[in-house]
């Protein structure tokens, strides 16, 4: 678990937090969520991609902001009380994803969950590990990883 | 952590040779100064004999001969037979460097050092012809005291702590001995069980042994830490007295022994005992569950594990008196009594440094709510704010303090380095300390290691004059480098000072013209001259030596010390020396910083960065080329910096004036001005890295926390310059915008 969370693992049972971006709906495995904080105005950093949003005060540690919206390629999120900031860890990185809301907790069988298929069009889907329907609607998990600053972008 | 029990006591081992080695370097130093009184030369003798003691139980065998061949020659000084004289204190110096480096080579796996050989024959050969070689029997004229106690070098070794020969009766050879053991609590505090002792002497032959119960009291007031128990013991004549010493080796600090041969008075009080009854006897306050709670207790009792403290701390219980319990560290001139101290790992302290942040800040958000809900000035909450305010400053300050430490370990480096320099160059050199006590954050301690010595090893090569030439100049030929350091509003000074030549101003200038660092025809004052030393790539040796004058030079030193948020200064008197005095913060952890506002942004800019400030007035911008402008400050001319446009805030503004700036100096001493919106305020703040959660930003140091909860960004005002693109022309607004 403390290795790489965002990877789907061989349990047989996933439990998915599921959030909302613009009207597409989208989710995260939820062993690698920390907790979920309101929205914050977060300090913005010189600099940086357009997709980081700055650094909040998490408790007195400085925690970067990434956009999820911005980062997929979509419109910014808008900023407002609505908001929610969800706390991701990976490894040894923290980082808060910042999207419109938070929808639900799903409980699936792994054997639920679908490759992406392969669109060259499309460059969200490097975001994406794997595809689900619950109730008729199309959630997307997010493959943490790839959304998450890294450092050599930054430091370049 | 470790699977192996025997690598921890193995670390704590070294641990405690640093300390010995400190001990070693600090008495060699008060010999220097002329104290060569016995005690002094005991804290030599013992650290040796302690170093070699623990090494000889890991089997470090390489230390244990050197140090054993370190420890005859001092016991030739400590009996009187060797004189010390400079030369001699020279060699001693020079085998305590060694004996660091052997420490640290049996420390790290490492082989031995190179050379130590060699110095232990030039050590020796003070000792001569005159003397007897070592295994001999010695008892000689110099020793009245004969049989009793330093009976000779190979007894001297173990165990006796060398006193001045006591006038006691010579007693028949063949009288049988005297024992009487007294532990102390320590002794059973470090883990020793006097049963193995007495046992072990038991086979050494027939021992008559008594156990002397006398100081036991009523059980009610007994109590269970301290030790009571005293045992004398007889043994037969004909016995090797360091065979008998040997056996109490590793406890001599922490028992009282006395060992004489008797005449015939039995001095039988108590209870007997014959020893297999010793297996019965519980040792006193020794099971181990107490054993861990007396070990940390060791303020109250006094009771350090031997090793611990160089100067064992003498014991309180009914001691005997014998002359080898006599040379506490009391009587030694310098001895600052050794403080009870308690090892912690560093990362948790760093832990609390982090959680008394998270305090500071809290508070500081919790008065600016309770200053926004608009309560009167004299309510209890208010009030109650102002005590808790004021602990928590007093509790950060503590905490601040834990990480402190002396610089003294640092100065001790440094002696080492001027014996190393002094003597590749050929000087005379002497290193005078100050201020070894002044208390600094441990990583400024850590990092400051390599520009002071770099420095020292400047002063040595090229502040100071060799001998001949210091003699003509009417100066002594030895020259003397001062170390100081010293708490000075906040922060820590440190200088360097030597009584050497000064600076060759003229020497200086035309380097730097002739290495193009300044045009030739520059007009600089004598300060301005002396800092040209800081210009990268300026080396003034005539010949690059060995020591120094490697092209990286006061440069490197400078850049360290700003990398540390301090200051480096240089002033220099021709004939009289030159001072380099280091200004630093005493900690990393918080941060003396300006509170500025830029594009509704607020940023903290560090104040060591900041020389002055001011408001622009039209007369002071002029345009430099299509984009850039500078600005005129007493008649220089300084680069303009839009803060804002820097930091992708906004685009240059279309005029600067009225506008606030920063006058900033750079590592070359370049200044620019950075123009910001507004001051808000100083303040010390608490610096959050970002390196880890985010990676380095260019221009910026560190985040910190304000009281509104929000982060602002720590800049490095030398880091933004350097990536600066300096756009402050209006031109740019419709193109940026």
């Amino acid at each position: 678990m403390t290795q790489d969370t965002s990877k789907i693992t061989s349990a047989s049972e996933v439990e998915l937090l599921s959030f909302r971006l613009g009207e597409e709906e989208y989710s995260v495995d939820i062993m690698s969520v920390r907790e979920i904080r309101g929205w914050t105005r977060a300090t913005p950093l010189p600099h940086a991609p357009a997709y980081v949003r700055g650094v909040i005060n998490l408790r007195g540690t400085v925690l970067p902001v990434v956009d999820l919206s911005v980062r997929l390629g979509m419109a910014p999120v808008k900023g407002d009380a609505r908001n929610v900031i969800i706390v991701v860890q990976m490894g040894a990185q923290t980082a808060g994803l910042l999207v419109d809301a938070v929808s639900d907790i799903l409980n699936l069988p792994r054997s639920e969950l679908q490759p992406p298929p392969d669109l060259a069009a499309d460059s969200a889907h490097n975001y994406i590990s794997a595809l689900t329907i619950v109730e008729g609607r199309m959630i997307r998990v997010l493959d943490l990883a790839s959304v998450l600053p890294e450092d050599a972008v930054e430091a370049a | 952590m470790s699977n192996d029990p025997m690598a921890e006591i193995k670390a704590s081992f070294f641990v405690e040779c640093g300390e010995l080695l400190e001990s070693l370097q600090d008495a060699l130093t008060d010999m220097d100064e002329g104290a060569y009184d016995n005690e002094t030369i005991n804290v030599v003798f013992r650290a040796v004999h302690s170093i070699k003691g623990g090494a000889g139980a890991f089997g470090l065998d390489a230390l244990v001969a050197f140090a054993h061949r370190y420890e005859t020659v001092m016991d030739e000084v400590r009996s009187g037979r060797l004189e010390i004289d400079h030369d001699s204190l020279k060699l001693f110096f020079h085998t305590a460097d060694f004996l660091a480096d052997q420490v640290a080579a049996a420390r790290d796996g490492l082989p031995e050092p190179d050379g130590s050989e060699a110095c232990l024959q030039e050590l020796e050969a003070l000792m001569g012809d005159a003397l007897p070689p070592p295994e001999e029997e010695d008892i000689s004229d110099f020793q009245p005291m004969g049989l009793s106690l330093d009976l000779g070098i190979s007894d001297a070794e173990f165990g006796d702590f060398g006193l001045p020969p006591q006038l006691e009766d010579m007693p028949d050879e063949s009288a049988p001995w005297s024992l009487t053991f007294t532990p102390s609590s320590a002794l059973y505090a470090s883990g020793n069980d006097p049963t193995h002792l007495l046992r072990n002497l038991r086979d050494l032959g027939e021992v008559v042994l008594r156990c002397d119960l006398a100081a036991l009291p009523d059980f009610d007031t007994l109590e269970s830490q301290h030790s009571y128990l005293s045992w004398h013991a007889t043994l037969p004549g004909e016995l090797d007295e360091g065979d008998i010493r040997d056996i109490f080796e590793f406890v001599e600090d922490v028992c009282t022994l006395e060992l004489t041969r008797t005449s015939q008075d039995a001095r039988a009080e108590t209870t007997e005992f014959t020893l297999p009854d010793l297996s019965d006897l519980a040792p006193l306050g020794a099971d181990p569950s107490s054993m861990a709670e007396s070990v940390e207790a060791g303020p109250a009792q006094q009771a350090d594990p031997a090793p611990d403290t160089p100067a064992p701390a003498e014991t309180p219980p009914p001691a005997v008196d014998p002359p080898a319990a006599k040379p506490t560290p009391q009587a030694s001139p310098n001895a600052e009594a050794p403080g009870a101290t308690v090892r912690v790992d560093l990362e948790r302290i760093d832990r609390l440094v982090n959680l008394v942040g998270e305090l500071v800040i809290n508070q500081a958000m919790l008065a600016q709510s309770v200053a926004e809900a608009g309560l009167p000035q004299n309510s209890k909450v208010m009030t109650g704010l102002e005590a808790f305010m004021m602990l928590t400053r007093d509790i950060q300050d503590s905490v601040m303090m834990i990480r402190a430490q002396p610089v003294k370990p640092l100065f001790q480096r440094m002696g080492r380095i001027v014996r190393e320099a002094s003597a590749a160059v050929a000087k005379e050199v002497r290193l005078r300390t100050e201020g070894e006590a002044t208390e600094v954050d441990k990583t400024v301690i850590e990092r400051l290691a390599d520009p002071l010595t770099h420095m020292i090893r400047n002063a040595v090569d090229h502040g100071l004059e060799t001998p001949d030439i210091r003699e003509a100049a009417g100066k002594p030929r030895e020259g003397i480098i001062t170390l100081s350091a010293q708490h000075r509003s906040g922060r820590v000074v440190i200088e360097i000072i030597d009584d050497g030549a000064g600076i060759n101003r003229k020497k200086v200038l035309e380097k730097a013209i002739s290495k193009g660092l300044v045009p030739a025809d520059v007009q600089l004052s004598d300060a301005e001259i002396d800092n040209l030393l800081f210009l990268p790539g300026f080396s003034t040796a005539d010949q690059i030596s060995a020591l120094s004058g490697r092209g990286v030079g006061m440069d490197v030193v400078r850049s360290a010390i700003q990398a540390l948020g301090g200051r480096i200064a240089i002033t220099s008197e021709p004939g009289k020396g030159t001072r380099f005095s280091i200004s630093l913060p005493l900690t990393l952890a918080v941060l003396d910083g300006m509170v500025i506002s830029v594009a509704n942004e607020t940023l903290v800019v560090p104040l060591s960065a900041i020389i002055e400030t001011a408001t622009l007035t039209t007369e002071d911008i002029r345009s430099l080329g299509p984009q850039t402008n500078v600005i005129h400050v007493r008649g220089d001319f300084v680069p303009l910096y839009d803060l804002g446009a820097e930091l992708g805030y906004r685009a240059p503004k279309s005029s600067y004036e009225g506008g606030i700036v920063l006058l900033t100096a750079q590592d070359n001493g370049e200044r620019s001005a950075l123009v910001v919106d507004a001051i808000m305020e100083q303040r010390q703040v608490v610096i959050k890295g970002l390196q880890q959660s985010y990676g380095h930003i260019p221009g910026v140091a560190a985040a910190t926390i304000l009281g509104d909860g929000q982060i602002a960004l720590i800049l490095d005002p030398a880091d933004l310059v350097h990536n600066a693109s300096g756009r402050t022309r209006g031109l740019e607004t419709a193109l940026a915008g």
